[in-house]
């Protein structure tokens, strides 16, 4: 039987983020292909009761590690426990998701099992008993498939690629022994604003705007948004002047995001902006400008004031 | 006190890519090159930090080949004292064939005989997006690392970060010696004049071969290997969406969106 598959779930404002059952779904698939048994851990702060949960979405076992010190992502404490999960369940692969947080500790974790690890991974398959990744390069322009040596494969997932889907697992609950370990990093503290935001990298559908909005009212951006269930995402530009944070900042100095749909508006399509959202499934661009790069990179083209169309879009949708 | 920024030089973001006959690589020849944009905010917050105090020496190190040598001088014009070039121009023909594990244990091993307080990285490299060359170097050294941070202020021998996390800021504080990965918003990286640019030409770069670090290219084992690249399937070209004025052509979108492209 092939070694097992461990996947590193996150939790978010009180519950898993979505790309915790993404690569749950990636997992199991694998699993299926190689015989492994599959097994999702679970890190925080009363989190035991959340693990049931996990066998829907095909977990065989499901380590839950509980534990105050771990209410919050702690890069050192996260990464001492990841690691003496790794050292002594030695699984075959491990999948983390590509979030802020799963980046920091996967690399760390690789670093410290010196394990290869491809990260931003947008597909995932199984070759001659062993896992070939595939991951945008160069701001997407191309695509590469990678081969991870050794005897434990890691890999980070992009959010919103992998499809979720129910699978039964027997959902076997473990519990940990927590021991966080030494941390050479001490939180002095921590201002977190917004947790109930929907997060860009897992939203749906994105609403961005640039340059053209004009001023920091991004009223109509935000209804938009709000519309459709989504988030507000901005170009550097809108970012630079001081009208939207830079958490909301597409591209290459920004998130990487892959909605569903994303709608550019009043922004024109550089090279480092393209780069942030080019994986995005469905691409509407509202522009005045009929030249605008951004409609090179776009399946819905608009050329038209966004002060005019947005709102019509939103009223249209907010009819049914 | 010494700050060591770590610098890639990666393939400017506004010119197209070419990939390779072997289809394992990028065309280099005509490729145009520039320094990674991260890299330019840890550049920018050593120069601050240098010109904020007395003491500071700031060292670039870079691993690459020849042309690295360009993204020096603009790093010198922008103010930096001494750089340090590891020609890796051995590895050539296997462009990118040098993984995180690799380029991390080359940083590594010259610093092993260079003084550092401080280390400035980009949080990424734009170009291979791996998130994890200053992890590695941090564990191989042993030292603190603070990831994606906005700003900073050096007590002592403390440094206390605030980094962007999810849904907000953390600040934090660790013990020098110390990596830190600068994010976007820490500062706004400096343009050289031509004239200094010209100017660095003179300056000195300490370039060394592997040899003169000790290492052999079998030392280096990569782990993750390109097998090939491909280009993104690409978009069919973009729908212009009709109407007479807006208040049709949103009408006409909500009807593409749902009925042709299934979104919504
Ligand atoms: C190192 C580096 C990194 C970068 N990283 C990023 C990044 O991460 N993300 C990013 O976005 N950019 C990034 N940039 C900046 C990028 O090059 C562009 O400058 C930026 O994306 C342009 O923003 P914009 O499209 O909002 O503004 P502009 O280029 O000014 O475009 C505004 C657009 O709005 C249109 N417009 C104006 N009024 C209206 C209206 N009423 N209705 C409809 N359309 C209207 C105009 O026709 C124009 O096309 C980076 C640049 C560098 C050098």
């Amino acid at each position: 039987m092939a070694k097992e598959i461990l996947i590193v779930t996150e939790i978010w404002n009180g519950d898993f983020r979505k790309i915790s059952l993404e690569a749950l779904s990636a997992g199991r698939h694998l699993a299926d292909d190689t015989g492994a048994a599959l097994t999702a851990l679970v890190m925080g702060e009363n989190v035991a009761d959340k693990a049931e949960a996990l066998a829907a979405h095909g977990a065989d076992t499901v380590l839950v590690a509980e534990n105050p010190g771990l209410a919050s992502f702690r890069p050192c404490e996260f990464e001492n426990l990841v690691t003496a999960v790794i050292k002594e369940k030695q699984p075959g692969i491990v999948i983390f998701g590509a979030t802020r947080q799963g980046r920091e500790l996967s690399a760390g974790v690789a670093a410290r099992t010196k394990a290869g690890l491809a990260p931003e991974c947008t597909g995932l398959f199984i070759e001659a008993g062993r896992l070939v990744a595939t991951r945008p390069m160069y701001g997407g322009k191309v695509i590469a498939t990678v081969d991870i040596e050794g005897e434990i494969q890691m890999v980070s997932i992009r959010p919103n690629v992998f499809e979720i889907k129910e699978a039964a697992g027997e959902g076997k609950i473990e519990t940990l022994a927590v021991d966080l370990g030494e941390a050479n990093v001490t939180l002095l503290e921590e201002k977190i604003e917004m947790a109930t935001r929907v997060e860009l990298t897992e939203a749906d559908y994105i609403v961005s705007g640039g340059r053209g909005v004009g001023s920091e009212d991004f009223t109509v951006i935000e209804n938009l948004a709000r519309a459709l269930g989504g988030a507000v995402g901005a170009s550097r530009n809108a970012v630079d002047l001081g009208w939207r944070p830079q958490s909301d900042q597409v591209g290459q100095t920004g998130k990487v995001v892959s909605p569903k749909l994303y709608i550019a508006c009043g922004i024109s399509g550089a090279m480092q902006h393209i780069a942030g959202m080019s994986t995005s499934d469905v691409i509407v661009a509202i522009n005045t400008d009929p030249d605008a790069l951004i409609f090179k990179t776009s399946d819905y083209c608009i050329v038209e004031d966004l002060f005019e169309v947005v709102p019509a879009i939103t009223a249209e949708l907010e009819k049914g | 006190m010494d700050i060591i920024v770590l610098m890639k030089q990666v393939p400017d973001t506004e010119a197209p890519v070419e990939i390779s006959a072997s289809a394992d690589r990028l065309e280099t020849e005509d490729l145009k090159w520039a320094i990674n944009p991260y890299d330019e905010f840890a550049l920018e917050e050593a120069l601050l930090i240098k010109e904020a105090r007395e003491d500071v020496t700031v060292t670039v190190i870079s691993v690459g080949p020849d042309r690295v040598a360009e993204a020096i001088r603009v790093a010198y014009a922008m103010g930096v004292d001494n750089a340090i070039h590891i020609n890796d121009e051995f590895e050539e023909e296997a462009f990118a064939a040098t993984d995180a594990h690799t380029t991390a244990a080359i940083l590594s091993k010259v610093l092993d005989d260079t003084p550092y307080d401080l280390i400035i990285s980009g949080n990424r490299g734009v170009d291979d997006d791996n998130y994890q060359v200053p992890a590695f170097v941090a564990r191989m050294r042993d030292i603190p690392m603070i990831n994606m941070v906005t700003r900073q202020e050096i007590q002592g021998n403390e440094i206390i970060c605030d980094q962007a996390v999810d849904g907000g800021i953390a600040t934090v504080k660790a013990a020098l010696p110390a990596l830190i990965t600068a994010n976007k918003g820490m500062n706004e990286p400096r343009y050289p004049a031509f004239r200094a640019i010209m100017k660095a030409r003179k300056q000195k770069v300490d370039e060394r071969e592997l040899s003169d670090i000790g290492l052999a290219p079998a030392d280096l084992v990569p782990k993750v290997k390109i097998r090939s690249l491909a280009y993104p399937p690409e978009r069919a070209d973009g729908k212009l969406v009709n109407g007479a004025n807006a208040a049709q052509k949103a009408k006409e979108l909500i009807r593409l969106l749902k009925e042709e492209a299934n979104v919504i």
